[in-house]
């Protein structure tokens, strides 16, 4: 329960740890807020050579909105994305999915650019990325969100990649949305979680977005819930239907935390959840 | 042998110098290199909550921080919270409602409650609970710690 022994390097700069990366590659490992890869080093699931801290990066951690949309350092930490004005007031889904993180000491050293990077298919960060189309920049180029996780604990980065911020669309002020997660205890890693927004117009969805995780390799859209919803008011009878929708599109995995079938009835649980709240919002 | 690097830092308002190797975990440190065995370790993956501490004011695990990282910090463990003959207002209320029986996820609840009541509204019991689920006691004695809790909620 001891990490094996690596060399510790500290840059203060975005090109400083730029280069880092660049010199040891794949023999490094980027430090961030720890919470993920910590335990992976105490372990030893993972032994890099080469330890680069980027807590000392304080340019990458900021909050931003330019153009309707929000700009977030990716040393920006998990309590400041749950508590920023900004963040709650124009992506309040965002605020409130960072509730279901960990408990208030992981989300004090967790970044967001730790979470992208980890790439957990429980974690709330990628959903949320998924769901509202992001934009992952590194310093070397942009990943739509869609295209960033490519399984469990894998994404399209490079071995001398790093992410320095994250762009989401602020949140329409009268879209609806919310974010239902499960999970045997507060803070606990997600059995599953569903998150959703919507957007009314003449008593119709004239836009849904649907998105949920827990239940595949990585985070998943639903676009044959979102489809099934456009141009539709929400009723009961549409609510259960795309739940089943939602239950058949997914094909989860069984482990020792929940079976497949249980995880395909909490997606159907959840996305009913998630929509009728997303629904009573827009009003 | 990967290289030792030289650590100040501030702990409990005391500083200290040490040199580490990188690998030395907050935890080990505080425990084996500065003696300060108030801070205990449980399962070492920052699930148990047992080492939290403060850092720069914060809560943390100290089994997922670096001591390495700690150089320039501020560091705070139970052994700065008070004394035996002298405890903190939160200890006392521990000691009041019976808040702790074998006392192994003591000091780490003690230490994740100082930064609840500094920024959770812990206005009911669910909140509270919510607060204190990163803490695992194993006695258990959760009902009692809610009900330190919600006392000093009350009086801040």
């Amino acid at each position: 329960m001891k990490p094996a022994a690596f060399d510790y390097l500290r840059p203060k700069s975005v090109d400083e740890a730029i280069a880092l990366l660049a010199q040891y590659g794949g023999d490094a490992k980027v430090l961030a807020g720890g919470q993920s890869l910590v335990p992976l080093l105490n372990f030893r699931v993972v032994r890099p050579s080469v330890l680069i801290d980027i807590n000392r990066v304080t340019a990458l951690d900021f909050v931003e909105e330019h153009d309707g949309r929000l700009r977030i350092g990716a040393m920006t930490r998990h309590h400041t994305l749950e508590t920023s004005p900004l963040v709650r007031n124009r992506l309040p889904l965002l605020a409130a999915a960072m509730k279901h993180v960990g408990h208030l000491a992981v989300r004090n050293r967790g970044t967001i650019g730790g979470s992208l990077s980890h790439a957990d298919p429980a974690a709330e960060l990628p959903l949320v990325s998924l769901l509202f189309d992001a934009t992952i920049h590194t310093n070397a180029r942009s990943h739509a969100a869609r295209d960033f996780f490519l399984g469990p604990l894998t994404t399209a980065l490079a071995d001398d990649e790093l992410v320095t911020a994250i762009v989401l669309p602020a949140q329409p002020p009268n879209a609806g949305w919310d974010f239902e997660e499960f999970s045997l205890r507060a803070g606990d890693f997600a059995f599953a979680a569903v998150a959703a927004t919507i957007t009314a117009a003449d008593g119709k969805i004239a836009d849904a977005r649907v998105a949920a995780m827990g239940v595949g390799e990585t985070p998943l859209r639903l676009p044959g819930v979102e489809a099934a919803l456009t141009g539709e008011p929400l009723t009961c009878k549409l609510v259960a239907e795309v739940a089943q929708l939602a239950r058949d599109a997914i094909d989860p995995r069984s482990d020792l935390r929940a079976s497949a079938d249980y995880r395909r009835h909490l997606v159907a649980a959840l996305t009913e959840r998630a929509l009728e709240a997303a629904w009573a919002r827009t009003r | 042998m990967t290289e030792r690097h030289l650590v100040k830092t501030t702990v409990n308002g005391v500083e200290y110098e040490r040199t580490v190797e990188p690998r030395l975990l907050l935890s080990d440190f505080l425990r084996q290199e500065l003696g300060l065995t108030g801070t205990h370790v449980g399962c070492e993956h920052g699930v148990c909550g047992a080492c939290t501490v403060l850092i720069d004011g914060h809560s943390a695990r100290a089994c997922l921080f670096l001591a390495v990282q700690a150089d320039g910090s501020r560091i705070e463990t139970v052994e700065g919270l008070g004394e035996v003959n002298d405890l903190s207002p939160l200890q006392e209320a521990f000691r009041e409602h019976h808040a702790l029986q074998c006392g192994f996820c003591t000091p780490g609840m003690l230490m994740t409650c100082v930064d609840l009541l500094r920024k959770s509204r812990l206005a009911t019991d669910a909140e509270i609970r919510d607060g204190l689920s990163g803490n695992l006691c194993r006695c258990t004695g959760y009902e009692h710690v809610v009900r330190a809790v919600r006392a000093m909620a009350a009086k801040r």
